[in-house]
């Protein structure tokens, strides 16, 4: 921890004028510079776990070393996987095309406004890639490169081992969180780019570890961390014993119930760290009170134990081979239907990609919540609900007993994620949900909330120990926005419905706004949800006194 | 200096006096005057339908919108039915939106980090991109409509229409049409910001500089020759009128000033598809704003999708059984 930078270090190297700094007056020719500094990457992909989906070129290698130990025909393959690509995705053909460097999203990135370094502009970040599209690929490009001088015109470049060591290290600063896209006069989406780039360089076997191994383990053991079924059960016993401390009630869950009516799959990070394990205590109290008063038979997989997808950090095929055990499990348990979890990058894989990739879901029926008789038209086809969707809709129809009291202590604010804001529009549903389990409620400043939500900065699987200083970079403009609310209102918990938030904001919080505790929805519906049968409850679900408790 | 802007300005310079000098010098009119517009239209509708079947060729393979706005999900949670749509109507009011009001630009914030005073990022909201775009593509198109005068007979009444609020401020004689001088404001605003804001002076290439070039050039020799030099106008509206209906005519009397606008036109009609300058037809495609919110409520189909190799619930329980049996946990096969 000695070598980090403290916040007012941090604070010290933000400058948003790129001349200013030590910058070659033209980007192009800093390619001969790429300076890869610790701090700022992730590590590099074992080759176990870039073997176990039989992915190409593993092997052991350093991003820090001259020799990337490339295929021998590297830039072929490349080209050929661009070739392909453009004609697989209208997008990414249309973003090549048509950007006018209008420069609307260059200050729109979390990365860029915390590391003011000029690349990490969402327009220059496409810019790496679109230099040698534009080379190899545009008639302009393929008149101009001959000419001497003609490459700088048009501002085109070769591919060479230069700049695909800065498309890697910029590719893996980008949390593919669609803020820039929002402000482009055409739509054109960095996350798409980066996501096309990530799926280019992961064809030469240049994944990081922190994707590589989740990827891995999910495939093999069905969760990213590798949790095995047995230690799962055990994990989910531990809750069961802490909710019974709690609440005197028995919240045992069911794992694997054929013909059960809904099969329930949440990130694992909720099972594995706090305060994940909070959210997942909620949902579990919920199902016992669903199943207790309403007879709802919801069941757990540990074969699907899933719901974030490191895969879509990968690339789109990938996504899918991760993503297909949910229909799988779903069609084998005989389930009605799906209910996911609270996750951000979950939900657009879920919203956006799951039933093309792996549908049609002709096994389930379309979803209706057989308490309330709701029926969710707007998953009629994928058929999974998002919980808050759920939870939302039992509230609204006086279905849940909840005691707003218990969180009393807390002051909230709401960080919407990335991709539940900007790849669904799930913006009010968990806002509902907060507020009807909790009186202190208050927004963040509008440009940084809802679809302009900042990100916490270490989505789409950056989240790892060694590149902490580009974390608390990225997290600058969430955190600052938190600070806001934490000053003026006493803010002291923010609340988020993703798991990869929920693992990265304390660090966040810890280093630029301590006192801001980080809470899923579902915690604060656990609290406050009076389950029948309950105990006078003494303590929170943290294990801490209720308000008021301590005085007595 | 900048290599970036010096080398399309002397680009435009030269391309002018080229057109220029051909006419005053060597009496080329047929080669500036007819031979190249010809080819200019032709590539221009050539590259330009070229590219757009090449983007259209390209498959769509997931519905992808960025999402700005509240989904439609619950009945009783108010749905922002333009941002974020979820029927084909909400997407043809986002798209008209975005491509008559730039939506997403209306947006721009500016953000500011205040070291040492608050410690504080910032942003507020910046418009001059936004009204400085507007005021470009609009007069641009108000320009463009106007000199259809010179290839119509007669004039249809919507042209004469637009003329008529184009210069109702009545000023001069010949009567000011605001839309001139607004074009020109306009290409020299967004040129300022190009060479004077760092971060977009970082991202601008000659290739963003050569198209402001050459629109500054051609709104310039345009504002000339109507208040200034005072051209042949009867001689022009024969030789475009003889451009469009393939009878080519060269009048005596108009000079190298025509020559080098129609040229520099010229120029920007060939160069067009092979350009940026292309966001005009792709802002129609793009997939992240032409798309409804709807792929959980209705499949959508991609058309190269492939099997891929999955682990099966079998080879999962192949591989944990005994520890699933021990913990409890049901499994299909017993051993």
């Amino acid at each position: 921890m000695a070598d980090e930078l403290t916040p007012d270090e941090a604070l010290d190297k933000i400058d948003f004028s790129p001349r200013s700094s030590s910058e070659p007056r033209n980007w192009l020719d800093t390619t001969k510079s790429v300076q890869i500094r610790p701090g700022m990457y992730c590590y590099a992909a074992k080759p176990e776990s870039v073997e176990t989906l039989g992915l190409p070129n593993a092997r052991q290698w350093n991003p820090l070393e001259d020799d990337w130990k490339l295929p021998e025909n590297w830039q072929e393959i490349l080209h050929e996987g661009i070739k392909e690509r453009l004609e697989r995705f209208r997008t990414f053909k249309i973003f090549m095309d048509i950007c006018v460097r209008c420069g609307a999203c260059a200050d729109k990135c979390h990365f860029f406004l915390g590391t003011g370094d000029p690349k990490n502009m969402p327009v220059l970040r496409a810019e790496l890639l679109r230099s040698i599209y534009r080379n190899d690929f545009t008639f302009a490009g393929k008149l101009l490169k001959n000419i001497p001088g003609g490459k700088r015109l048009l501002g085109s470049r070769e591919m060479s081992l230069e700049a695909l060591k800065e498309m890697w290290y910029y590719f893996f600063q980008c949390t593919e969180c669609r803020r820039c896209s929002v402000f482009c006069p055409y739509g054109i989406d960095t996350a798409e780019i980066t996501i096309i780039g990530r799926e280019l360089l992961n064809l030469l076997g240049l994944n990081i570890d922190w994707i590589a191994t989740p990827v891995s383990n999910c495939y093999q053991t069905g969760n990213h961390l590798g949790i095995q079924p047995h230690a799962f059960k055990d994990m989910l016993d531990f809750f069961v014993e802490d909710i019974e401390d709690i609440t005197g009630v028995d919240c045992t869950p069911q794992y694997q119930k054929k013909g059960a009516d809904i099969l329930f799959i949440t990130p694992s990070g909720d099972v594995f760290a706090d305060p994940g394990t909070y959210t997942c205590q909620g949902y579990m109290i919920l199902f016992k009170y669903l199943k207790d008063k309403y007879g709802l038979d919801v069941t757990w997989s540990t074969y699907a134990s899933e719901g974030g997808n490191f895969g879509f950090f990968t690339s789109h095929e990938t996504m899918k081979r991760l993503n297909a055990k949910m229909y799988a499990e779903a069609k084998r348990l005989g389930v009605k239907w799906i209910l996911g979890g609270e996750c951000g990058h979950m939900w657009r894989v879920i919203n956006q990609y799951m039933d093309t990739m792996n549908g049609p879901a002709d096994f389930l029926e379309v979803p209706v919540n057989p308490i309330t008789g709701t029926r969710f038209e707007n998953a009629a086809s994928t058929k999974m609900v998002h919980i808050c969707e759920f939870t939302a809709d039992l509230i609204k129809h006086g279905k849940l007993e909840l005691d707003k009291s218990r969180n009393s202590n807390r002051v909230l604010t709401f960080h919407d994620s990335c991709n539940p804001a900007r790849g669904m529009g799930l913006l009010d549903e968990p806002r509902y949900c907060i507020q009807a389990c909790a009186d202190q409620f208050y927004e963040m400043p509008p440009n940084t909330i809802r679809e302009q939500t900042f990100c916490c900065g270490s989505g789409a699987g950056l989240n790892a120990g060694e590149n902490i200083e580009l974390r608390m970079a990225g997290a600058l403009p969430r955190a600052n926005a938190v600070k806001y609310v934490h000053e003026k209102f006493g803010v002291n918990s923010l609340a988020t419905i993703c798991a990869i938030d929920r693992a990265a904001l304390p660090t966040m919080c810890e280093y630029w706004v301590p006192e801001v505790d980080v809470i899923g929805v579902h915690e604060l519906v656990g609290n406050a949800l009076i389950l029948p049968g309950e105990k006078e409850r003494t303590e929170d679900l943290r294990m801490e006194p209720l308000p008021g408790v301590e005085e007595e | 200096m900048n290599q970036r802007y010096l080398i399309p300005l002397t680009a435009v310079f030269l391309l002018f006096l080229l057109a220029y000098a051909g006419v005053e010098g060597l009496g080329l009119q047929v080669v500036f005057g007819v031979l190249i517009p010809y080819l200019a239209i032709a590539a221009f509708l050539i590259g330009f339908v070229i590219k757009v079947k090449g983007w259209a060729a390209s498959a769509v393979p997931f519905r992808i919108p960025t999402t700005c706005g509240q989904q439609k999900s619950l009945p009783w949670i108010k749905q922002n039915t333009i941002d974020n749509p979820n029927t084909s109507a909400g997407v043809f009011v986002r798209m008209l939106l975005e491509i008559f009001a730039f939506r997403s630009l209306f947006r721009n914030t500016k953000a500011a980090f205040n070291r040492n005073v608050s410690n504080k990022l910032t942003y507020s909201w910046e418009l001059f991109l936004w009204v400085g775009a507007l005021a470009f593509h609009y007069a641009f198109l108000v320009v463009l409509l106007r000199h259809l005068r010179f290839f119509t007979a007669p004039v249809p009444g919507f042209i004469q229409l637009l003329e008529y609020f184009d210069g109702i401020i009545q000023l001069g004689l010949p009567g000011l049409f605001v839309s001139g001088p607004v074009l020109l404001l306009a290409t020299l605003f967004l040129l300022s910001r190009r060479v004077l804001d760092a971060k977009v002076s970082y991202i601008s290439q000659a290739s963003d500089y050569f198209p402001l070039f050459l629109i500054i050039g051609i709104a310039a020799t345009g504002i000339a020759m109507r208040y200034f030099t005072k051209v042949d106008i009867i001689g022009i509206k024969e030789m475009t009128m003889g451009l469009v209906t393939f009878h080519p005519h060269i009048p005596e009397e108009v000079g190298g000033l025509f020559y080098g606008h129609l040229f520099l036109v010229s120029i920007l009609f060939a160069y067009f598809p092979m350009s940026k300058l292309m966001h005009m037809g792709g802002i129609f495609l793009s997939p992240t704003r032409n798309m409804a919110n709807n792929t959980r409520a209705k499949r959508h189909v991609n058309p190269w999708n492939y099997d891929v190799p999955i682990h099966t619930y079998e080879q999962y329980e192949d591989h944990f059984r005994d520890k699933m049996i021990e913990a409890g946990l049901p499994v299909d096969k017993k051993e």
